[in-house]
């Protein structure tokens, strides 16, 4: 059986402590995990800074090529996995089967992941507005005639990460290239993204120093997290408000995102179908940045039936089947509490199931070790608790909605699709400080620009301007 | 070794006798069990003859030992004696509570014979850092300071405050907190008191490791020898890592137990045999079970897992079958503790997350 040890800048350290990773439907043991307690992440990170200093010693330009070099021998090369090795097949069906995340949409996410390693360059000059990188190294430097030195925030950047898509760990791979190091603490389901990313960084000339990977329980995030001076932490919305307000935490929760359509839109909402489709099913609904909303003053029924004939037929299939969609919920009593929190939502007045008729036997299948649910479509108003749900699977609620209640009605909303050409109910989108990404046009929430920050941008995260003069 | 197995067993339900001829006899019994025997409809003192008997009682509900009269447990034997009362929980609501009188001293004066003297040397001094307050420990590691001819140096700490930081997530308090009761142990440990012997928790010998490497010593460098711990976080990896990057050679020894059982020690964990941690209750006074949960009156196959049961018997307190929170795996006897053991334990899988451990 694969074993993945801990890492400790690098050095592999088997644990009397391992965790089984099992197929999700068999529970055939796949993989066990040495599992690191969190004292052993407190001592190691007394000697962060030398990760930093690691890296400091090769140029910013030089780590990039790396990166991009990793990203190839991710997407193509055998790498080692614990004592033994993988191939790229071997990873897109390991994953799978430990995630319950299909084949394809797992290729998907690998490709995802390449994509951005491959521009890592360009995204770097958007997040740091073209600085010249050697400034970070240095502290300080030249640009335009004017001084600018910047400081480092912390010699390692934490990860405590999630197992839900492997897709989020494209948010820490501009990391390294800035000098800082990487502690990974990865999701329990999923070792499979951080451990070969790792290697193929290794491979590619990253130092071995510059990353620690700690597998283990609660106790090793909070490690990551309390001794880390800057930590990105994925949860649900109590972890979000649990970190709130914490400078050094960047926290990724539940995106809630959504689409308004404005008044002047709205008729011609057929137009904007596919959109609302690829915004709600991509991924198996998985991500943040899938639409949980979608909020219009008027045609919301006409809408919500739309939407429910083309969701409401998808189906399971097999993880390897090229049509599979639908990542199964591995945890025990998962899919049945959330379908149990949606029968809730729908008993409210005046909320409606759209998809229901298409669901013969209902919505969520149940298997001895996992569980299904289908895409359901929900319409409600803007009071309904059903407005204010997300989950991770494909699940939308169509809101009725006057326009100009839409904003303050939203809440927290990770990417905002404001379909209209309204000039005021644009500017007022632009102004709402409830939305963090804002796509103006016909753009799905899914669809992201690399190039522009998510949540925050992390080179303001790790680097901190500040007023330096020299004699 | 079966002969020592089978004097084991005879010993035990001979005391087993003895301690419940005691505690329902009106002139020596407590209230509690007293009364509890009034209602029952047969008597305890004629129907358990052995230990397997105890099975009569069912299962202990430690529920009882919330809230007063505390009088109630006291056995009149022992009514005109000081009463300690050690208090276990109580970070919402009322904490349960035990009466003791000499049970720690003793439980501790037994354990004292398990410590290698050259490693907790007689006549040396000790610094109790672990939980204080109302707790059973703060007074029985003093007991055993004293009782091997040594001085303990105590420093301050309310674990019920520590575990509401935990669960308010005031992160930044709770390192504040430990960092103070760091801070006072390092002055102590360099205030030439001689401190050889130290108890303390996982947790806290962590943060004064690392505190004393930062400092640009160790804990073998202030002078410590040997160290008394203990909890469900104790588990082998722990052991090892501790051994491996904290100890520096200095002997640690794992314990289990708590204010109902008392303690059980360990048989030697070492890298040799994977640095697993048995433990052993000192029999008769205590018996620890490994239980099938679903079947609690079954016990476990050697090497099973099980839920831990736990039976105090001693003049001062009957706790019989008590369904410990922790589960573990059934130990095989072994030479100096020819009875069951338990490895293994960790908080019991069931009850989910509604015990908060390893914080302090």
């Amino acid at each position: 059986m694969i074993h993945f040890p801990a890492l400790r800048w690098g050095e592999p350290y088997q644990s009397l402590e391992v965790n089984q990773v099992a197929h999700f439907a068999t529970g055939e043991p796949l993989a066990e995990v040495s599992q690191a307690n969190g004292g052993l992440v407190a001592r190691d990170l007394r000697k962060a800074q030398r990760a930093r200093d690691v890296l400091r010693e090769i140029p910013c330009a030089e780590l990039v090529k790396m990166v991009k070099r990793a990203g190839q021998l991710f997407q193509t090369a055998e790498l080692p996995v614990g004592d033994a090795s993988q191939s790229p097949d071997d990873f897109v069906r390991q994953q799978s089967a430990t995630t319950g995340l299909p084949e394809q949409l797992c290729r998907m996410n690998m490709e995802k992941l390449v994509g951005v390693l491959a521009q890592l360059d360009r995204i770097l000059d958007a997040l740091t507005r073209r600085l010249d990188l050697d400034i970070f190294t240095k502290g300080f430097g030249d640009e335009d005639g004017v001084l600018r030195s910047y400081q480092a925030a912390a010699p390692v950047l934490g990860m405590v990460l999630p197992s839900n898509s492997p897709g989020v760990h494209s948010l820490w791979l501009p990391v390294v290239p800035l000098q800082v190091g990487l502690v990974l603490k990865p999701g329990p389901q999923e070792p499979w993204t951080p451990w070969r990313l790792t290697q193929a960084f290794f491979e590619a000339g990253v130092p071995k120093q510059a990353i620690a990977l700690y597998p283990g329980e609660a106790e090793v995030g909070a490690a990551v997290v309390n001794h880390c001076p800057r930590s990105f932490i994925f949860g649900g919305t109590a972890t979000v408000d649990r970190y709130r307000g914490n400078p050094a935490v960047q926290v990724h929760g539940p995106g809630f995102s959504k689409i308004l359509i404005g008044d002047d839109q709205v008729d011609d909402w057929e137009q904007h179908l596919d959109l609302m489709v690829q915004s709600v099913a991509l991924n198996s609904g998985r991500s943040c940045i899938n639409c949980s909303g979608i909020w219009a003053s008027r045609h919301t029924k006409e809408i919500a039936a739309a939407l429910a004939e083309r969701l409401g037929p998808i189906a399971p299939l097999p993880p390897d089947d090229p049509k599979s969609e639908l990542a199964a919920f591995t945890v025990p009593g998962q899919a049945e509490a959330i379908s149990g929190d949606i029968d809730a939502a729908i008993a409210e007045d005046g909320v409606e199931d759209a998809t229901a008729s298409y669901h013969e036997g209902g919505r969520l299948t149940s298997h001895e070790r996992y569980g299904y649910l289908r895409p359901t479509v929900l319409r409600g108003r803007a009071t309904s608790a059903a407005a204010a749900k997300e989950y991770m699977f494909p699940f939308v609620t169509v809101v009725e909605c006057p326009q100009a209640e839409m904003i303050g009605s939203i809440g927290s909303t990770l990417v905002a699709t404001g379909i209209t050409q309204d000039d005021a109910f644009r500017q007022s989108l632009m102004a709402a400080t409830n939305i963090d990404r804002l796509n103006l046009g016909p753009i799905p929430t899914t669809r992201l620009n690399w190039l522009q920050p998510h949540e925050g941008n992390i080179v303001d995260f790790l680097f901190r301007a500040r007023a330096f003069q020299m004699a | 070794m079966a002969d020592a197995e089978q004097q084991a067993r005879e010993d035990l339900d001979v005391w087993v006798r003895e301690v419940v001829a005691w505690h329902f006899d009106p002139s020596t019994g407590c209230p509690h069990w007293l009364e509890w025997a009034e209602q029952a409809d047969w008597d305890p003192r004629r129907e358990i003859q052995a230990f397997d008997d105890l099975k009569k009682f069912g299962h202990f509900e430690d529920e009882a030992l919330r809230g007063g009269p505390v009088r109630r447990w006291v056995p009149k034997a022992y009514a005109d004696r000081p009463v300690y009362v050690f208090e276990t929980g109580g970070t919402t609501g009322v904490p349960k509570s035990r009466i003791n009188i000499d049970d720690f001293r003793i439980d501790y004066e037994l354990f004292s014979k398990t410590l290698p003297d050259d490693r907790f040397p007689p006549g040396s001094n000790w610094l109790m850092l672990g939980p204080t307050g109302p707790r059973r420990l703060r007074l029985a590691v003093e007991h055993l300071a004293q009782h091997r001819g040594g001085v303990c140096f105590c420093v301050d700490l309310d674990p019920r405050w520590v575990i509401k930081l935990i669960q308010k997530g005031w992160m930044d308090h709770l390192m504040a907190y430990q960092a103070h009761v760091i801070d006072q142990a390092v002055t102590l440990l360099g205030a030439a008191h001689d401190i050889k012997c130290l108890f303390t928790t996982p947790k806290l010998l962590e943060a004064l490791a690392n505190r004393l490497e930062n400092d640009g010593t160790s804990i073998k460098g202030v002078g410590i020898t040997g160290v008394f711990s203990g909890g469900t976080e104790f588990t082998p990896q722990w052991n090892r890592f501790a051994h491996e990057e904290l100890l520096d050679g200095v002997y640690m020894t794992p314990t289990y137990g708590n204010t109902l059982m008392g303690l059980a020690a360990s048989a030697p964990s070492i890298p040799e045999n994977g640095y697993k941690i048995a433990y052993y209750a000192a029999q008769p006074r205590a018996v620890v079970q490994v239980v099938d949960p679903d079947d609690p009156d079954r016990v476990v196959d050697y090497g099973a897992t099980g839920r831990v049961m736990i039976t105090t018997l001693t003049k001062e307190f009957f706790l019989p079958r008590f369904l410990e929170r922790d589960e573990g795996e059934r130990e095989r006897p072994y030479e100096k503790c020819p009875w069951d053991g338990v490895s293994g334990v960790r908080p019991f899988g069931r009850l989910g997350s509604t015990t908060t451990v390893g914080v302090y």
